[in-house]
Order: C-alpha cells, then structure tokens, then sequence
C-alpha cells in the first residue's frame, strides 16, 4: 500500500468566491488565487459564516466516505463534526480521479479512505494554515502562535469565529507544503464516538435516493429486456399496453436490446410493460442450464490448467504422508441491493444533459453517454446521489443502466426528462452476477503435520476479461481477480501450485463484495481446517505456524490471535462449537470466529461472531465495526441458501421470496475488536466479507459435514 | 377515480386507477419519497407505512382498501412518542448504512413498540422478520430497538 506522500503534485488551488475560500485541484495545475470557484474543482470549502463544506470524491453507499473524508477535513482544519456538511464531487476525472484507479473516478476495491487518506488531510491542513496566516496578519500575532479548535481561532485574546478570516484567507496563496497534524493531535481521527453524518436523514426519511428524483414533467420508463442474455428484440406488440391510463409509448432502442415503455408515473409502467408483448431473436442468446454451467467447471478442474499463475513446480504431493483433497462450487449470485437500479437524465438549457444517479464510477457512465449524445464532456453532467446499497452492481465496465437510460432519452423529443426504473425482479434477473467458480485443492502433509505441497486448481468466469479494466487486471492471460486470495497468500506454502481455467461465460460477470476473495477466501480457508484436523493439529495453532516473519504475514498472524483471545476459541459454551478463518483482502486482515449451536442435519443457528480486523489506522473506528457486521451479514446470508440458477438461460429467481436474504434472526451478536495501527488506512467496505463464510463453514464441519458445495443448503446444511 | 386519502392528518384528492398501490401513490402523486420502493411483493419491507396505527406494507396495499384510515408515513412518525424515541436510538447508535430500507425498519420498529413496550430479542425477531436489510444492519436495529424500549421507560 502507497499513498501519495508528494503534496506539490495534487494540491496546487486555492481561490476566492465571495467570502468563501476554496480549497483543491487546479486544472491548469497553478495555485488559483482570486479567482472564483469554477476555476477551481475542490475538496473543501469554507464559508464566511464558519461552516465547512467537504467535497466526497466518492460515493456513499453505506459504506461510509461521507463521513470519513468529511472527518479528515474537519480534523486538520479544526473544527466540529457539528460545523462540517458535504457534498459529492461532480464528475471529473482529471480533478477527482480515485488515485486507485489511474485516470478514473470512483468507489470500489475498498479503496475510498486509502487514496484519499492524504490528499483530504492535505486539503484541510492548507485551509487550517491559510486562515491562520489571515488571522496572524489581522491580530498582528504569529501563525504558529494560533490554533484552531473547535471553530475558533485562538492563541490572539479571546477566541474568534474562523468565519472571520475567510474572506482575507481566499486572497491568499496556497502553502506549498501544508504542515498536517500528527497522530498525537487528532481528536476526529480514531475517535470511536464520532457519529455518522447521513444518520438523522435516513431515519426520518429525508435521505434523498436517485430513486427519489422528481423531475417536473418526468416521463418513466422501464425496459423488456430479453430473458435470455444475449438475446434481441424481433418485434413488439403494444395494443394491451395502450389501455393503461398513464402509458405513454413504447419503443425498441437502438440495437434491439430492449423495448423501452414510456408512462407518466412508476405504476403505470409496471403495468403496462407488464401488457407488452415481446418477440425475441434468441439465436445468439446463452441458453445453458447451470448445471451444465457447472460441470464445465468441474470438468476443467480436472483438466490440464489453462494458465499456470505460480511458475513454480508443485511440492511432490505423491511423496507426501497423507493427502487432504476437496473440490468446491460457487454458483453465480446476484447482488440486490435494496434500491432497485436506476437513474434520470434530462436535458439542459446549454444544449447538454444531466445525469442524476448513485453513480459509483461516473467516468464509465459520463464517457459513455457523452458518446451517444455526440456532446463534449464538459456538456455531460452526472449530480451524483445517495445509493441505496451496491455491493458492486452499481459499477459496470459497460455502464450498463446509464447506457439504458441514455438511449431511452436520445430516441424522446428530449422535451421530458426520463427516469429509468428496475423492478426488484429485473435487479435479480438482470444479468450481472458474481461469476460462478470451482476449486480443487489437494494439500500434500509431512509426518510431523506439516504443509509440504499444495496444488489449487481453479477454474471459473473471468470478471475483468472483456472490460476496460482487462489492461489493469490481467497478465499473462490471468485474471487475478480469479486467483487474488489464493496465488498472494501471506501464508508460507512450500511446493504450491496454482492453475487456472476461464470457463465460458453464461452471463454478465461483475465483481460482488469482495470480488475473487468471495470464493477463493472459502477455499483457502477451509482447506487449512481440513489440513490442521487432518495433522491432529488446532486450527489456529496450524494457521500460525505457517504464517512467517514477514510484515505481512505477522499482520495476518496478530488479527488471528486477537479473535481468537475474544473470542474465547477453544473453550465454546456447552452446546456450541466454534469455527475460524483469517483472511487478508484490499489490503486488510480480518479474521472471525464463528460460534453455532445445532448441526447440519437438525438445523444449525449461528450464535455468535466474534471479529478481529487491522485497516492501517482506524479513521473512524465504529464506521469500521458497522462495515464488518455488514460485510459478515452479507458473507454468511448468501452461502447460508442463495444462488442464482439458469433453466436454459432463463433465471430461474425472481424477487426476494426466492432469492432470500438474511434475515434478523439468522445471526447474532458481532462483536469486532480493531488492531491498533500507524500504517495507512486500507479497505474496509469488502474486507469482513472473505472470512466469514469459511468460519461458518469451520464450525458446520465440526457437526461433521465438510460444506464444498455452496450455497450450504445444496449440501446437506439445515439451518434453524 | 378520485378518492380521499388521509395521510399523516392531512386530507389529500387522489385520482388514481382502482388497484393502485398505496406506495406509488405516495411516492409519485404525493411526491412522499421517504416510503421506499424495494421488492413490490411485500417480502423486503422498505414500503412500511401505517394504516390506522399498523405496519402496513403500502406495495400490496390498494388504495380503495385504505380510504378514510389514518395513514401515518415516515415523514411524520418522529412525532408520536415511540417513533422520536426510536429516531433517537438510531442515531445514537448509528444503526444505518445504505439506509435504504431504514424508513421500514423504523415504522415496523414503532408498530412493535406501540404493541410491545419491552419486547424480547425472540419478539424483536418475530415482529422484524419481513423488513430485510441488505447491508445487514440487523444487531443495530435490534439493539436500536432495545434503546428505544428504555428511552420510553423514561
């Protein structure tokens, strides 16, 4: 993990608009002074009247940046959670790139805190030093002499309101180098009672969703998309739809992709897309089943690998003294975020368009529909909302529903805006899933009981094949979003080989909650358990034993050990057995340890979960917790009973009866113990979810059913 | 048809097709946007609402059925006793992420503490079951709930 240490580079603007002074980005990449704030894209701004506005480059899903960037502003500038607001950037990839990501903006890979770690503290540390140069000239003391605390200046008489110096601060030339405060002097960062600043508005109801937009004269539109992916539009018959009060029209989008119906409100469209008739050309469209879906997975497993990703030769697994083996199914899963897809486009009085959306990567969707309105870039705007959950399906390679929504608006008069609406069932059966993987895994043990080969075969749908990420992602033919987790292990592995096969894909890929990690995490982990029980060893003890002396693997080793200890591993109330994983993932160690009364066949209940996670420093430290209960919920629901199935390409789920989530009662407490850490912050969003469906697997296989098969009700698991 | 909806004590003309769902009607006619929309088929939660001091999931709800009841929606149940206590324990203990579906969870969490004062973890569960949440909130929401409970004891 870097960050970006070189402040000279990013940091360059500060300008004046009004009384308020700006902080950020210059395009021209000079410093901006007296200007106005167009001149200027910025990360923080600050009024005359004291309130501070930090600008999220990022967006919130739940996850939490709104107030973690908006912590590290109000940190080194001085001031309360209280007099801190925010909004999201606009769309601009020079100015509000994720530094992740290269020349893109957006969220995802758990990377929001650890690229903006420097670059928002920067921010704020140079408006904290030039309102302190500005009240140094007015009161005639010496900068270093003031401080700012809680708002005021003080340090020169009486406390003043920082308002009061803004309006000769924005005159003023940004530092250069901007003295950040150090970890002695944060009172934000690390503070386990700052609040959520998105909590009051989603609990009274004023949270605005781009699924909120009200546009004046709005039409809606929904799509009739092929059942099949791959499939195309023939022809359609809209007579049943005309009599619904509310339709407006119906008509194909270029391409033949989808017929588009038009109406003036959301019933009215559901019901008449519902009237609508479709013929389809599914000449070209998948038309497998899983099951076939699944046996060229296995197939390929036992096949010669189609990439061999460690170069080295596999440990002399023959040789060994007794060989633990075990093959594993990870079907395609859906990632149903509570707000449905959506987004609306309308046109604006400067001949462009604006896009309001819980845009989580706006490049993809300002890029592509600057190319199908024929607008220059700056002509596309993207007002970036709340989002009702993602867990990846909001950031496609393709821009998927932006794209739709984009076509349903350039083929209309562009008189009225149109808002594109999913239903929960086009969310579930829309074509974008986690990808279906198999491993194969045989680990050769030693008299003694130790690791002395290990051969992993996976093979499975490739995410980033295909996409505009294949660059950044895929060497030598491999995707390492397919091995991540398994090929980088901190773990010291003697004779460890890894192979993989692309299997054909059946669907849309898209990474979900933790991308690769969500399968390989599984195999690595449960494979370890059968390894230690195999070599009479516990689990824990075998897992450190094969963690070395280097940084890494001492980081994956202290996360272990703190669950354990909280965790009370070895010593599970009577009734209860305990299971346990470790897992480093976007830079993160987390481990869990699962605790479940019951047994496979009689229903297992899972009781408790006790959590250990080391993110570098902890900015906000219960934003952290609340990721891990989120990212373990999220983990263990699906393994527990979901899956997405095709009948001869057709999904077989259709809304939440059959696609059940977790629920209140199928977990209880999760307790998360955070590591003490200098280190940079690293990804919070993903990194509870890897470990927690091994551990749960862990402690079923105590009951005596080793679940290889996911989702575990497919393989033998009842659940209470 | 025109019809009379009562909604959060103030008398609203609707024009609506017999068999419209509540939710639309609140979202779309009434421009209401904190009753989210999550499933259409009652089995999610985000469209809770109260009829006459119910949790009512407003996606299955026609409106001709609700006619002249008391329909209470988020936007106004910080004003009952139970509804402010439970807005207050949400966000003392954060219980929100995505927040998509927390406007359900707060009108089922009042209908349980209007029914039920004190009410057990296995009562919490019980009255809970049919609001999902897809960050998995659920041990804030549950320990959200047993703050509210003791808010309300005073």
């Amino acid at each position: 993990m870097t960050v970006n240490t070189s402040r000279r580079g990013f940091l360059k603007g500060a300008a004046a608009a009004g009384a308020v002074l700006v902080v950020g980005l210059n395009p021209q990449g000079a410093v901006a002074a007296g200007g106005d704030a167009a001149q200027i894209n910025p990360f923080v701004k600050v009024g005359a009247d004291g309130r501070v506005i930090a600008i999220i480059k990022h967006f919130e899903k739940g996850q939490g940046p709104a107030t973690g960037l908006s912590t590290l502003i109000a940190e080194e500038i001085g001031v309360t959670m209280d007099q801190i607001d925010y909004e999201f950037a606009p769309s601009n990839p020079e100015l509000y790139a994720n530094l992740a990501f290269g020349q893109i903006q957006g969220t995802g890979g758990s990377t929001a805190m650890a690229n903006s770690f420097m670059q928002y503290r920067t921010a704020g540390a140079t408006a904290r030093a030039m309102i302190l140069e500005a009240a140094a000239s007015a009161t005639g003391a010496k900068a270093t002499d003031l401080d700012i605390v809680d708002g005021m200046v003080t340090g020169a008489g009486d406390p003043v309101p920082l308002g009061q110096f803004v309006a000769a601060a924005a005159t003023l030339e940004a530092p250069v180098e901007p003295i950040l405060k150090t970890p002695d002097q944060w009172r934000l960062i690390g503070n386990p009672d700052i609040r959520r600043l998105d909590s009051r508005i989603k609990g009274n109801g004023e949270a605005m969703y781009a699924m909120d937009v009200h546009l004046p004269n709005q039409m809606i539109a929904m799509l009739a998309r092929p059942p099949q992916t791959g499939g195309l539009v023939s022809s359609f018959d809209d007579t049943d739809a005309k009599t619904i009060k509310g339709f407006i029209r119906a008509a194909t989008l270029p391409g033949n992709g989808a017929v588009a119906v038009y109406a003036e409100n959301t019933w009215a469209a559901i019901q008449a897309r519902e009237a609508l008739t479709v013929e389809w050309d599914m000449s070209n469209a998948e038309s497998r089943d899983s099951s076939q879906i699944k046996e060229e997975i296995m197939a390929a497993l036992n096949g010669e690998a189609e990439f061999n990703v460690l170069k080295n030769e596999p440990g002399p697994i023959d040789q060994a003294a007794q060989v633990v083996e075990k093959t594993f199914y990870f079907p395609l899963l859906a990632h149903a975020a509570m707000e449905p897809l959506n987004c609306t486009i309308e046109a604006n009085d400067d001949g462009g368009i604006t896009l309001h959306d819980g845009a989580q990567m706006p490049t993809g969707p300002h890029m592509a529909l600057s190319q199908i309105f024929e607008l220059p870039m700056d002509k596309v705007r993207i007002n970036t909302m709340l989002a009702g959950g993602s867990f990846g399906r909001r950031a496609t390679p393709t821009a998927d529903y932006q794209v739709e929504a984009g076509l349903a608006f350039v083929i209309t008069d562009r008189t009225r805006p149109v808002k594109l609406v999913w239903s929960r069932e086009d969310d579930m059966r829309g074509g974008y899933y986690r990808p279906a993987f198999g491993h194969k895994v045989r680990v050769g043990l030693s008299d003694a009981g130790e690791i002395v080969a290990w051969d992993h075969r996976i093979a499975g749908q490739s995410i980033m094949k295909g996409t505009a990420f294949e660059s950044f992602a895929v060497h030598d033919g491999v995707d390492h979003s397919s091995v991540e987790g398994v090929a980088d292990t901190p773990y010291t592995i003697p004779g460890f080989h890894v192979g993989l096969t692309d299997t054909k894909k059946a669907t849309s890929t898209l990474w979900w909650r933790s991308v690769g990690h969500t399968h390989t995490a599984y195999a690595m982990e449960v494979m370890m358990d059968m390894a230690a029980r195999a070599a009479g060893r516990d689990p824990v003890e075998f897992r450190l034993a094969h963690l070395g002396d280097s940084a890494d693997a001492r980081r994956k080793a202290a996360v272990l050990e703190l669950a354990a200890e909280k965790g009370n591993w070895g010593n599970a109330p009577t009734g209860r057995v305990q299971g346990i994983a470790v897992h480093k993932s976007f830079g993160s160690y987390v481990a869990e340890v699962v605790e479940i009364s019951g047994n496979a066949n009689d229903g297992v209940q899972i009781e408790k979960v006790t959590c250990a996670v080391d993110c570098g420093i902890a900015v906000n430290p219960d934003v952290i917790k609340a990721q891990i209960e989120g990212g373990v919920g999220y983990g263990i629901g699906h393994v527990m009973r979901d899956e997405i199935t095709l009948t001869g390409g057709v999904v077989d789920q259709y809304n939440f009866p059959d696609y059940e989530p977790l629920r209140m009662r199928d977990i209880g407490a999760i307790e998360t113990h955070i590591v003490p850490s200098a280190e940079p912050p690293t990804g919070i969003g993903e990194p509870g979810t890897p470990p927690s469906a091994p551990a749960l697997a862990n402690a079923i296989a105590q009951t005596g059913t080793v679940v290889g098969v996911l989702p575990m009700i497919n393989d033998g698991v009842a659940f209470a | 048809m025109s019809l009379k909806l009562k909604l959060n004590g103030v008398d609203h003309d609707v024009d609506a097709e017999p068999g419209t769902p509540l939710l639309w009607v609140i979202r779309d006619e009434l421009k209401m946007t904190g009753t989210k929309f999550g499933c259409g088929v009652a089995s999610c939660g985000a469209c809770t609402v109260h009829v006459d001091g119910f949790p009512t999931r407003s996606c299955q709800t026609y409106i001709e059925d609700v006619e002249g009841a008391e329909i209470t929606t988020i936007e106004a149940i910080g004003a009952t006793r139970e509804g402010a206590a439970i807005q207050q324990a949400w966000e003392e203990l954060d219980v929100v992420q995505c927040g998509y579906c927390q406007s359900g969870q707060v009108m089922s969490a009042v209908g349980l503490l209007t029914e039920n004062p004190k009410p057990s973890v296995e009562d919490i569960h019980d009255y809970m079951d049919g609001n999902a949440c897809r960050c998995a909130t659920y041990q804030r929401i549950r320990a959200g709930i047993q703050r509210a409970s003791e808010i309300l004891e005073g």
